[in-house]
């Protein structure tokens, strides 16, 4: 929450929220209305985490299941080791010692061992080597991330380094490297010490720049969109240009682009994908998980979608605390501040639209991910990484968001009433003609809804009475 | 037919209008006296009415072709590459000839014969009767009353026989304010609000010039505002920019002058005329038809080309007159230059607005009916019927729709139609295969003899009305004379995706949760029929042991029993479906059968694929196969064919 005041004869705070809402109150008495204003500022701009709300949060729900354990490592490889001996578990990063922003577990090719991975993180950007993100059970081709590989301007290699990326390739097989970012921007990171892989040294490999925002430019977008969602007063063409020109879909359509090349090299070329652009926790994670949106129903259901994110935005070492600390309405730049999460669940809205039978979870519970990585009782989205978690003792000392979704009558909100499972790839469409300003989130504060509700309750009506009529006859 | 040389082209490939790498499907093109037809490969077929057809291009000879671009009037674009130049040649001088009627005699609707014999055909056209509508809505009464001014249409060609005035307004009264009015067109009644006594009322532009005035036309003004005991004054709306208006002032026409009309409010609504939105509609499609189109220069060409912005100025002016009419009980009179473009969108969107009689099915014919057709809505020239001037084009009635579509998207239960119904009177618009929308007004209509001559749309809509029909609708929602009052914020109008690329199926969602919900409650209602007849037979039945009793329940419940007691599949070895299973089956089999209108063969075989899915795996979610196979069959007709394939869908 940010917070600005007016003075008058009667005092005015204007609360806006980091869910894009904004609330205005108006406090007879100035001196009441400054305590209160100054009270708000103190405690929405807290210094340290151990003083936020989820340490302080007590659940007056009964935890059926435990949301921090209800996602492990290990019982995720179990069913990967049903289909594929060619993997294994390591514990190399177990102290943090090798890659602070990886988890202790990670799975990466039996072939590969301990000693060899030591190295390959040397040679990779914040020591994040390559590690499997998804298995494809339909053809066995996987899709790896990773960061940049330090090759500086003088073109280092790594033996060890291509011998693991070339460890992920069945005999006789090509893949891809998707770089997301532009060939010029993937140049220029080798007078800072990065680079891209040279096909000399990774010949069986065809690298593809996709060009993906970061940081602040994303941030600007945010504010931008905002700000022309909040004036109603807009005439028609300022509406568009505003739109426009904050280039948030045209974000959303490179983004969901990327995530379908991706898809596209492993479901219909048959050829395994490494993935990373700089540092590899940001536009690698967008790509990584739409990519098994798209491919993989087991994503699309809510079980199988907290695992994604606890897989690849959690475990993989999204800087959350960093990314999402003010969203759109912060006064002061922050430097590390960034939609990237937002961006996803976007991307995730835009296929859920386009298959609204496909996904087990509704709008609602998207919208629920986007306001509880900003702000929540509960501790999942703390911290940058797991080794900031684990020394956050957050497992302990808050709560998980999981243990509070995954209880039924909970879980019932967030349900889709139109699912059917489908086993399928599904393709969404980048058409800008196709794609849609997620008015659940940006217009959620500026526009009735009434009717919109009204005619969803009586959708589920329709629905729930289907059943019932089934199950009649059934009878 | 002497314009066809050539009838049949093979080899042709049909290419996708957006694919970056050029995907194509090869097939046959027919033509005939009426369509283009386009089979492909696997069998599926494009139809095009050549009356649709709005442009056809040839483009420069490529190594594999000549292709040939044919722009269609309800926005579809197909692109064909034809091997021979000459073909392609002889194909569209054919086109060029056939798509451009030059006598109302030439088009579809006098040659097409829906089998209906003549009585069908006379009650087709009295389905929608106007002095009935005009009763339902309050009139004649103490204010209002039918004149028989128009009746041979002396005073005014344009408009329909039947016009209703003031009571106060005589004879006299009205032929002076005619003689003062833009083609005749005085000042009638359009729609009144029974509840407020106000009146929507319409006419053109007054002769007005610089300074001069008329008395005649200066009483039926106030005629109509002392026709309307609720309210003194009333709000005379220009619906043209002002500067428009002025500018007509210069050719003798021009605006009412406040001081010369005792209680008039006076209010220009600024929507732009039919030249800006024809080039407005031209940008658009420019804009939407580039081939991998950014996001940027999508919004940025929606920006230039202004539709969205028209759109909202009609639907704002719409807003205007309503305000003026349910808040104030005031009768407004609104015009344009003419009075038959601007004036017959915001009359027609106020009246949807005020009265919810026209968000229902036949309501909706209805008010097309009187502010569209009978009004003089010059549908002739505005969708190029005949070949003739194209500064006359304008794509006002498809404003109309849209606006209309922005309504059903902001109140999702206040309309019994669907967008299915908005697009398929926009088809029929242009058309030419029903007589209601041919030549410029009623008068002409009548030298026509359209009513012997051709068949009218409205009951074959009603027809097939369950397709039209929205499944949210609650009639509760909006009793009787409810206002709908819309947000016009700019955020809440979009582009028409549906419409502008209707036949692009790849830019769709997938899914659609409407459909889904449009064929569940149709099953619910099938459901409820079943369960009301196995109650019935189990009432009748008590007594006999279970296990027969739902056997047979089963059988003389539906009306093909004997499939499901030996479909070709079963073998005698099979075990046979569980008996509730099959009761479910059955139900979902037969609705499938209600809903393709298929011979009785599709249940059969949709059963026999379910038994051996169910032997594959006894667990097997049956209800969730047969939705699948319902949801997954693209077209009617091949779902017999393809029943292997879908199936293979479902177990991956």
């Amino acid at each position: 929450m940010s917070c600005s005041r007016f003075l008058g004869s009667v005092g005015t705070i204007i609360i806006k929220c980091k869910d894009l809402r904004i609330i205005q109150l108006d406090i007879p008495g100035m001196e009441e209305c400054l305590n209160i204003a100054s009270s708000i500022e103190a405690l929405s701009t807290l210094d340290s985490v151990t003083l936020m709300y989820p340490f302080f949060y007590r659940p007056m729900f009964e935890i059926v299941e435990d949301g921090w354990s209800a996602f492990l490592p290990e019982k995720e490889f179990e069913v990967l080791s049903s289909v594929t001996d060619e993997w294994r578990l390591s514990y190399i990063n177990k102290d943090f010692s090798i890659c602070p922003s990886y988890p202790p577990v990670v799975i990466v090719p039996r072939s590969i061992d301990d000693e060899t991975l030591q190295k390959v993180a040397v040679y990779r950007h914040g020591g994040r080597f390559p590690v499997l993100s998804y298995y494809h059970k339909k053809n066995g081709m996987v899709m790896m991330r990773s960061s940049q590989p330090l090759t500086g301007t003088n073109g280092r290699r790594c033996k060890e380094d291509e011998k693991l990326v070339n460890a992920t390739l069945r005999p006789g097989k090509r893949g891809y490297i998707i770089d997301t970012r532009s060939l010029n921007a993937a140049q220029q990171a080798r007078a800072k010490g990065g680079g891209f892989e040279q096909e000399v040294y990774y010949p069986q490999w065809r690298r593809i720049h996709r060009c993906i925002e970061r940081f602040n430019i994303l941030q600007e977008s945010l504010i931008k969109l905002v700000e022309a969602c909040n004036d109603q007063s807009h005439n028609m063409d300022r509406w568009l240009s505003k739109l426009e020109a904050s280039n948030w879909m045209t974000y959303i359509k490179e983004i969901l682009t990327a995530a379908c090349l991706a898809a596209q090299c492993i479901d219909r070329e048959g050829a395994s994908v490494l993935v990373h652009g700089t540092e590899g926790t940001d536009s690698t994670l967008q790509v990584t998980s739409l990519a098994q949106i798209i491919l993989d129903p087991d994503c699309r259901t809510i079980q199988g979608f907290e695992s994604l994110l606890v897989r690849e935005w959690l475990q993989a070492g999204h800087p959350f605390q960093q990314r999402c600390a003010q969203s759109a309405y912060s006064n002061s730049k922050q430097k590390f501040e960034a939609p990237v999460f937002l961006l996803f669940l976007d991307c995730v809205w835009q296929i859920l639209h386009q298959f609204p039978c496909s996904f087990e979870f509704n709008e609602h519970f998207l919208v629920t991910l986007f306001e509880h990585a900003y702000a929540s009782q509960f501790g999942t989205f703390l911290g940058n990484n797991e080794n900031e978690r684990s020394k956050l003792k957050l497992q302990q000392k808050t709560m998980s968001l999981w243990s509070w979704v995954n209880q039924p009558e909970e879980l019932k909100n967030f349900q889709n009433p139109l699912f059917e499972a489908n086993s399928l790839v599904i393709w969404p469409s980048v058409a800008p003609q196709s794609l849609q300003l997620w008015e659940g989130v940006f217009l959620r504060w500026n526009r009735p809804s009434r009717f919109l509700d009204e005619a969803e309750e009586e959708m589920r009506r329709i629905i729930d009475y289907n059943r019932f009529l089934l199950d009649k006859v059934k009878d | 037919m002497e314009h066809i040389r050539t009838t049949k082209v093979e080899h042709v490939k049909l290419l996708d209008r957006f694919s970056t790498s050029n995907k194509s499907l090869a097939g046959t093109l027919y033509l005939t006296a009426t369509h283009l037809l386009f089979i492909d490969a696997n069998q599926r077929e494009t139809w095009i009415l050549h009356h649709h057809i709005a442009a056809v291009e040839k483009l420069p000879l490529t190594t594999s072709g000549c292709p040939l671009v044919i722009q269609c009037k309800n926005f579809r674009i197909v692109h064909f590459v034809v091997p021979r130049e000459r073909d392609c040649h002889d194909i569209y001088n054919s086109l060029l000839q056939l798509s451009k009627a030059a006598k109302y005699e030439d088009l579809y609707a006098f040659s097409y014969n829906p089998k209906q014999n003549e009585s069908e055909q006379v009650k087709g056209w009295q389905l929608i009767d106007l002095a009935e509508e005009y009763k339902r809505m309050g009139v004649p009464n103490d204010y209002w009353q039918l004149s028989d001014a128009n009746r041979d249409y002396k005073i005014c060609e344009t408009y329909p026989r039947e016009l209703y005035v003031p009571r106060t307004a005589s004879k006299p009264i009205i032929v002076g304010s005619s003689k003062f009015r833009s083609k005749g067109r005085f000042p009638v009644l359009s729609y009144y609000h029974k509840d407020k006594k106000a009146a929507i009322c319409r006419c053109s532009q007054p002769l007005s010039g610089f300074s001069a005035r008329c008395l005649e036309d200066e009483h039926m003004l106030q005629a109509i505002s002392k026709a309307n005991p609720s309210n003194r004054y009333m709000y005379v709306m220009d619906t043209r920019p002002k500067l428009n208006a002025m500018a007509n002032r210069a050719a003798g026409k021009g605006y009412e002058n406040e001081d010369n009309y005792s209680n008039i409010r006076f209010q220009f609504v600024g929507i732009e005329n039919i030249h800006v939105m024809r080039s407005s509609l031209q940008k658009l499609l420019e804009v939407s038809g580039t081939k991998g189109l950014s996001v940027n220069d999508f919004l940025s060409g929606l920006e230039n080309s202004g539709w969205l912005r028209h759109i909202k100025a009609v639907l704002d002016a719409a807003v205007f007159l309503v305000k003026a009419v349910a808040v104030e009980s005031a009768s407004v009179l609104v015009h344009c230059s003419d009075g038959w473009d601007r004036t017959s969108q915001v009359c027609s969107l106020g009246a949807l607005l005020l009265d919810s009689y026209y968000r229902t099915i036949k309501g909706f014919m209805v008010l097309i009916e009187k502010d569209w057709i009978s009004f003089g809505h010059k549908f002739s020239d505005r969708c190029c019927q005949l070949d003739g001037d194209p500064k006359e084009i304008s794509p006002v009635f498809t404003q109309f729709l849209e606006c209309v579509w922005n309504l059903t998207e902001q109140f999702p239960q206040a309309f019994e139609y669907n967008e299915a119904f908005l697009l398929q009177i926009h088809e029929h618009v242009h058309s030419c295969q029903f007589g209601n929308f041919l030549g410029n007004c009623q008068k002409e209509r009548e030298e026509l003899k359209l009513k012997e001559k051709t068949y009218s749309l409205w009951p074959f809509l009603l027809d097939e009305q369950k397709k039209y029909q929205n499944p949210l609708y609650k009639p509760s929602f909006s009793p009787n004379l409810t206002l709908l009052e819309p947000n016009t914020v700019s955020f809440n109008f979009k582009f028409w995706r549906n419409m502008y690329h209707q036949f692009d199926r790849s830019m769709h969602p997938r899914q659609s949760v409407y459909d889904l919900i449009m064929d569940m409650s149709e099953q619910n209602k099938q459901l409820e029929e079943d369960i009301k007849q196995l109650e019935a037979k189990i009432k009748q039945k008590r007594g006999r042991s279970d296990a027969v009793l739902v056997k047979e329940h089963q059988q003389s419940a539906h009306p093909a029993p004997v499939m499901l007691k030996t479909p070709p599949f079963f073998k005698k070895d099979q075990p046979l479906i569980p008996l509730n299973d099959a009761v479910l089956i059955f139900a979902f089999a037969q609705w499938c059968l209600t809903r393709l209108q298929r011979e009785v063969s599709v249940p059969c075989q949709l059963l026999s694929a379910l038994h051996l899915l169910y032997q594959l795996d006894s667990d097997f979610p049956l209800k969730n196969i047969l939705y699948k196979l319902v949801l997954y069959h693209t077209s009617e007709t091949n779902i017999t064919d393809n029943i292997g394939k879908r199936y293979q869908f479902v177990i991956v």
